[in-house]
């Protein structure tokens, strides 16, 4: 992919996201996160009110990253990212991340991405963004 | 969102208050465990050779003693900063400009500052935004990352 191959709304690929119980804790292990929002269903239902197990942000802002990074394979690397968890999401949840590209400069061979992460409703979750370097 | 009234000049005092550095070494089963969990999708991330972008987050926490963890799961004083009147915390989200990649056996510094503390009505009742800055080098000094991550109390 080269910068001169881009059209502003280019769609990068969509990619569903169902975790689960073994996906959140291994997870969690992997980033030393004992919160039990993500882990604890009646700690996480009594206390702290949710509905259900909580999926972590930062894991949503990973899929995120994933999105953009694999549709650059070694073409380009990420300079700079950038996303919100502003929804709650809850294991049984299926969510998809996906993006575009918003603006592209060919002089510095920059672009801009919008992501996000959107649940079942298609709602957005997490909005996120991206800019990229490519090589060519 | 108006504000929510529940931050003090001792919390915001916090601002600008900036931690000592920590050092880590960077694994390669780190990589390896981080990449299989979040279901990486390529050969260099799944066999280790270099960390996924996200690897990042939380990778200067400090593993605490069982006994110093609080009913909610997570550590006491793992980050530098007020004690908040809000304790049910929730990710709020991250703002990254990468610099170089990371493999395994670099040795990353980061500098934490409390960047900002501020409060909002939500929805459902009052809400404080925590921003902390991160600065991270690697064994040769040179810039790998710079980010920051806002954290929110209920």
């Amino acid at each position: 992919m080269k910068i001169a191959d881009l059209t502003v709304g280019d769609s990068l690929p969509d990619r569903k996201h169902t975790p689960t119980n073994v996906s959140l804790f291994l997870y969690n292990a992997a980033v030393w996160n004992a919160h039990r929002i993500h882990y604890d269903e009646l700690y996480t239902k009594n206390e702290e009110e949710h509905p259900e197990i909580v999926v972590d942000g930062p894991l949503q802002g990973d899929w995120l990253a994933q999105c953009v990074d694999n549709w650059l394979e070694e073409d380009g690397v990420v300079e700079q990212f950038h996303y919100s968890n502003r929804r709650a999401t809850y294991l049984g949840e299926t969510l998809v991340s996906g993006g575009h590209v918003l603006e592209i400069n060919e002089a510095d061979k920059t672009a801009v991405i919008e992501l996000w992460i959107k649940n079942a409703q298609g709602e957005i979750t997490s909005p996120g963004g991206a800019t990229v370097v490519l090589n060519n | 969102m108006s504000e929510a009234n529940l931050l003090t000049e001792e919390h915001l005092a916090w601002i600008g208050h900036e931690g000592a550095p920590l050092t880590i070494q960077i694994s390669q089963r780190d990589i390896i465990k981080y990449s299989v969990a979040t279901e990486q999708q390529q050969d260099k991330y799944l066999d280790g050779r270099e960390a996924p972008p996200m690897f990042i987050f939380n990778i200067f926490a400090q593993p605490k003693p069982l006994d110093q963890l609080r009913v909610d799961g997570l550590a006491r004083g793992t980050s530098e900063g007020p004690s908040l009147p809000l304790k049910r915390v929730m990710a709020g989200g991250k703002n990254v400009e990468f610099f170089r990649g990371i493999r395994p056996g670099d040795t990353l510094t980061g500098v934490n500052r409390i960047k900002n503390i501020y409060e909002k009505n939500g929805a459902q009742g009052p809400l404080i935004f925590t921003e902390r800055e991160l600065e991270v080098t690697n064994q040769d000094g040179l810039p790998v990352f710079t980010e920051t991550e806002t954290s929110i109390a209920r």
